[in-house]
């Protein structure tokens, strides 16, 4: 019984989040001087809409766990907005933010720390003692939990180290369904998991959605698994938010570079099978420090396309494409696929100076 | 590096002061009592009491007392630098007792320094290469052994055996260096060893336990898949990896024995610093059982920055950080 | 075995190999009967998943188990020699100078507190008498060749200093050294950014064509095989699956483990409408099924799958494989519905 995300999602955003921003001080000295600033989240502009897995994409460092935690206000922002069913939630004091806590709830990328080895299973779901009349109740609640995750009752008494990691992973899902969410962010739930698991428990993510109408920001690196997942995209690079839209849409034709080369870079089977003749974009060097960040366009020491003067003077905005799509570049990608070559020069020859 | 050491003379320096400072609380500030007949031992007489009223200065208030007492301790009084006064019991002056007991002291801990690190290491290192094997068995043993047993106990046992009944060590008793060598070694390798058995043995199990960590890393791993000897893996990846927490506590354990090798320098009559302070603690001598204070703290404070340059010189990674 | 059009002599055959762990819960089977070959030019891709044996056997082939707790049985032909009958003192010679090994996480595989350079230079000692300088300076070779920059002022950096992918440069810098026949990279791209894993991947294959060595890719992502890999060695509960060339193994796969590991991947290609995952869990190397160990999760299973195990066998026109089915209905079950779904039939 799967409804469409198109169906889903008319009852407008769930979670908006506006000019977003987190830095994280860097202290150092005798009397711990700030010394510097790691621009963790930058300038951060998105919605969710009811009803849809936005996948939140980047490599290590870019910002999208530091985003899904500041959703959920774990962390505080250092500037922004953030709304969650229409209230404003930024500056909102953990006190007033519980009930709040009930409607959010997070699942962890790893499966293995994220259990409190000391509880058993049961143990781990003490919270619902305050919504459960008896004891009774409430352990026929979890069990109900255990079995809508593909556990059975008796692993009511468990402790995690008895459970393998696909399973562990169910366990924290039944724990973040408990207090029946309306969003769920999942932190990279399947990256700790082997293949075979991966699919069972992304199987499974799916049709709790469809069974709870539930919502979901979906965070990870691997762009196979978000293709699958994921109704609409972000991609951040450097905390900043490059790409943005509807997830076929990006899959066919990547506006931004950065992200035409992170879809180019995705080891995959083909047809024709071994040695690949598949032209890969690859980016030179490393991803900058988040202290250090380079100027206007983050993403312009590494890119292809990279034009002087105006790459690194001018910071790109978000622009619109046609459908739901949008991309902050001066130079965005014209036609999928290119190979590298092509990318270096926009527009197909002398590029920059003539265009402006 | 520079700004590192110079930081960290910098917190040192200041520990002392506030070690002085909390000595000042304790000694001249504890309620229930004139600081005074403290000071003045077992036999004070009303002038004497007067002259250390004077002296210092209990009558003004408490931060000029301490202004005072720091000064003094900082420029000195009549008796040299720094100025701690002197025994109201036996009217020594403290710093020429300490000068004088200290070397006894320092002797002790360095003799037995360096045997428990030189044993306690090696028997570790033996011990986790040889896991689970009758070798580490027997050393675990030991090590049992070395921390269970009482020190005045095997100190006891040892004189009795090597010195009453063999007569290969001299007795009781400490002969300055200058005075003799050989006298000096005799009446010192009883104490050495007694005092660093407790040692060997923690430093034995602690080596152990850290590099069997350490061998389970996957660096280790990586060195035996380039194809080095065995013996370099173990001594150049794994032991210098497990040796910062070992130079951690071996840095607190030194400086803690300047004053606290109490059971040793008893048993062996040695007349040490420690020696000295549960002496004058017993007859309630309380200058000189500040002076011990104060060198106790001073010794922390200074093992505790020479742990920390050490430290960062064996790993990078707190240099950089 | 049969083995595929490859020239030359191979640099490394195995056969037969097993590893047996005495544990204090009893015997676990890490590996049973496995033979596979190696040539120059060649890149082998183990594929499996956590518990399938993958790691273990290159760790043997190093010498690199315990041999207190590890019992080896067979034969790791390197260059007419059994590795297996060497003494320790031998096995040391092979290792990093013919035969190396770079691993999954370079974060940790790194001495943490000695330069980058002396690290590479110490392994140039390792197996040649030459001065600390003539070392040093055949560090900073392979540091410039692997594609690091500024190789002299970074040579004397510590390890937490570099970023991954660099690392990893590193240590396929030292694993290059003495220039080895044979390269084993265990999963050295899993814990690195996908823009890095196709630098190191490139990295690897100029490597492999430049030095003329043969290629050990062990990994769990399909993805990596197909791209990088001549062959294709699937594992599963520490025995062969499937074994042949990569095109076919990806055009016509005949396991149906490996059919699952294909269905139940999402594909950066296109969203699928449904993930097919291989239902259970890895079987327990303590007490492995009877029959095939795939058996319990396979959805293809008939009659004699628990009573027997399936040999791995060749086919014709096809490679060798573990599974009772037909040819025929392998082919069946590939053209019809795995390969169609993939969009993967030739």
């Amino acid at each position: 019984m799967s409804t469409t995300p198109e169906a889903r999602a008319g009852h407008g955003p769930l979670v908006e989040v506006e000019h977003l921003t987190k830095h994280f001080p860097i202290k150092q000295g005798v009397f711990s001087r700030a010394k510097g600033v790691v621009h963790a989240v930058e300038d951060v502009t998105l919605t969710v809409n009811r009803g849809e897995t936005l996948g939140i994409v980047g490599e290590s460092g870019c910002g999208k766990s530091t985003t899904a935690r500041l959703i959920v206000r774990l962390l505080d922002p250092t500037s922004g907005a953030i709304r969650f069913d229409g209230r404003d939630i930024t500056r909102v004091g953990q006190r007033r933010l519980r009930p709040l806590r009930q409607e959010m709830a997070i699942i962890f990328q790893d499966p293995y720390s994220s259990l409190n080895p000391r509880k058993s299973v049961g143990q781990i779901f003490f919270f619902l003692n305050d919504t459960a009349p008896t004891e009774k109740d409430k352990k026929q609640r979890v069990q109900e939990l255990l079995d809508r995750v593909g556990l059975s009752p008796e692993h009511y008494n468990r402790y995690p180290h008895e459970f393998s990691g696909g399973q562990r992973q169910r366990i924290g899902i039944a724990r973040a369904l408990a207090l029946q969410p309306k969003l769920i962010v999942c932190d990279e739930p399947v990256s700790a998991l082997d293949v075979s698991v991966q699919a069972q428990i992304l199987n499974l993510l799916k049709s709790l959605q469809d069974e709870f109408d539930l919502t979901y920001v979906f965070i990870s690196h691997d762009l196979s698994v978000i293709r699958q997942v994921s109704d609409r995209i972000a991609v951040m690079y450097l905390g900043h938010i490059v790409e943005i839209g509807n997830s076929e849409l990006l899959y066919e034709h990547p506006r931004h570079p950065y992200t035409a080369a992170l879809l180019s870079a995705v080891p995959r089977p083909e047809t024709n099978g071994g040695t690949s003749t598949r032209q890969r974009i690859v980016l030179s060097g490393d991803v900058p420090s988040p202290v250090d960040p380079p100027n206007a366009c983050v993403f312009h020491p590494r890119c292809p396309r990279f034009q002087p003067g105006h790459c690194d003077v001018e910071t790109p905005l978000l622009r619109r494409f046609e459908g739901d799509q949008e991309a902050a570049c001066h130079y965005p990608v014209e036609r999928w696929p290119m190979t590298e070559e092509e990318l270096r020069h926009p527009f197909g020859g002398r590029a920059a100076a003539e265009s402006r | 590096m520079l700004i590192y050491l110079v930081r960290r003379i910098l917190w040192a320096i200041l520990v002392v002061f506030v070690v002085l400072f909390i000595t000042f609380l304790v000694f001249f500030k504890l309620p229930n009592g004139d600081p005074a007949l403290r000071f003045a031992g077992k036999t004070p007489t009303p002038a004497m009491l007067d002259e250390i009223h004077h002296r210092l200065h209990l009558d003004k208030p408490w931060y000029i007392e301490f202004g005072y007492f720091v000064k003094t301790f900082a420029t000195g009084d009549q008796y040299g630098w720094p100025g701690l006064g002197y025994s109201y019991n036996s009217f020594a002056s403290v710093k020429s007792q300490i000068v004088y007991r200290a070397p006894r002291t320092l002797w002790l801990i360095a003799g037995a320094a360096t045997l428990w690190l030189t044993f306690g290491v090696a028997i570790g290192v033996l011990s986790a290469v040889k896991r689970r094997t009758l070798v580490d068995r027997l050393a675990m043993g030991f090590a049992l052994f070395g921390i269970s047993a009482p020190v005045f106990w095997l100190g006891l046992i040892a004189l009795y055996i090597f010195w009453r009944t063999l007569h290969w060590t001299a007795g009781t008793g400490y002969t300055p260096i200058a005075q003799g060598p050989g006298q000096w070694f005799s009446h010192m390798i009883l104490p050495w060893v007694v005092l660093s058995m407790l040692y060997t043995a923690i430093y034995a199990r602690m080596t152990r336990n850290n590099l069997l960590e350490t061998l389970g890393e996957d660096y280790i791993r990586t060195a035996r898949a380039k194809g080095l000897s065995e013996r370099r893996v173990i001594f150049r990846h794994g032991l210098r990896a497990s040796l910062t927490p070992i130079v951690t506590l071996f840095g607190l354990d030194v400086a803690l024995l300047v004053g606290g090798a109490i059971i040793t320098e008893s048993v062996f009559n040695l007349q040490g610093l420690g020696w000295m302070a549960i002496n004058s603690a017993t007859q309630q001598d309380l200058p000189i059982v500040l002076g011990v204070v104060l060198c106790t703290a001073t010794a922390v404070a200074f093992m505790n920055l020479v742990v920390d340059i050490v430290y960062a010189f064996l790993d990078p990674r707190v240099r950089y950080s | 075995m049969s083995s595929f059009s490859g020239s030359g002599t191979p640099l490394l055959d195995v056969r037969n190999l097993s590893v047996r762990f005495n544990t204090r819960d009893g015997v676990v089977q890490a590996v049973s009967d496995l033979s596979y070959t190696l040539r120059r030019g060649e890149t082998l891709g183990v594929v499996g998943e956590s518990g399938s044996g993958k790691s273990v056997t290159s760790l043997a082939i190093m010498g690199l188990l315990n041999r207190a707790h590890a019992d080896v049985a067979g034969e790791i032909m390197f260059e007419g020699t059994d590795l297996l009958k060497l003494s320790k003192e031998e096995l040391r010679t092979v290792r990093g100078r013919d035969i190396s090994m770079i691993f999954q996480d370079p974060f940790a595989c790194l001495h943490p507190m000695y330069r980058v350079g002396s690290q590479i230079a110490e392994a140039v000692r390792a197996h040649e008498d030459v001065s600390k300088s003539v070392a040093q300076a055949r560090a900073l070779e392979l540091l410039d060749a692997v594609g690091i920059p500024n190789a002299k002022s970074r040579a004397r950096d510590y390890p937490h200093q570099f970023s991954g992918g660099m690392r990893q440069r590193a240590m396929i810098a030292m694993a290059l050294v003495h220039n080895p026949d044979v390269l084993i990279a265990d999963e050295p791209t899993t814990a690195l950014d996908v823009t890095v894993q196709a630098q190191i991947l490139e990295l690897i294959d100029k490597v492999k064509k430049e030095f003329d060595i043969g290629v050990v890719l062990i990994t769990h992502d399909l993805g990596v095989v197909a791209e990088t890999a001549t062959h294709v060695l699937v594992m599963y509960a520490g025995r062969a699956m499937e074994y042949g060339p990569a095109h076919e193994i990806f055009n016509a796969a005949q396991h149906p483990y490996t059919w699952g590991l294909l269905e139940s991947m999402p594909t950066v290609e296109k969203r699928l409408d449904m993930l097919v995952p291989i239902e259970g869990s890895p079987p327990s190397l303590l007490r492995p099924p009877p029959g095939c160990p795939f058996h319990p999760r396979c959805k293809y299973r008939f009659e004699p799958c628990d009573k027997k195990r399936p040999p791995l066998q060749s086919i014709p026109d096809g490679h060798p494989d573990a599974c009772f089915l037909s040819p025929e209905r392998k082919r069946e079950i590939w053209k019809d519905r795995i390969g169609a779904e993939l969009g993967l039939t030739v």
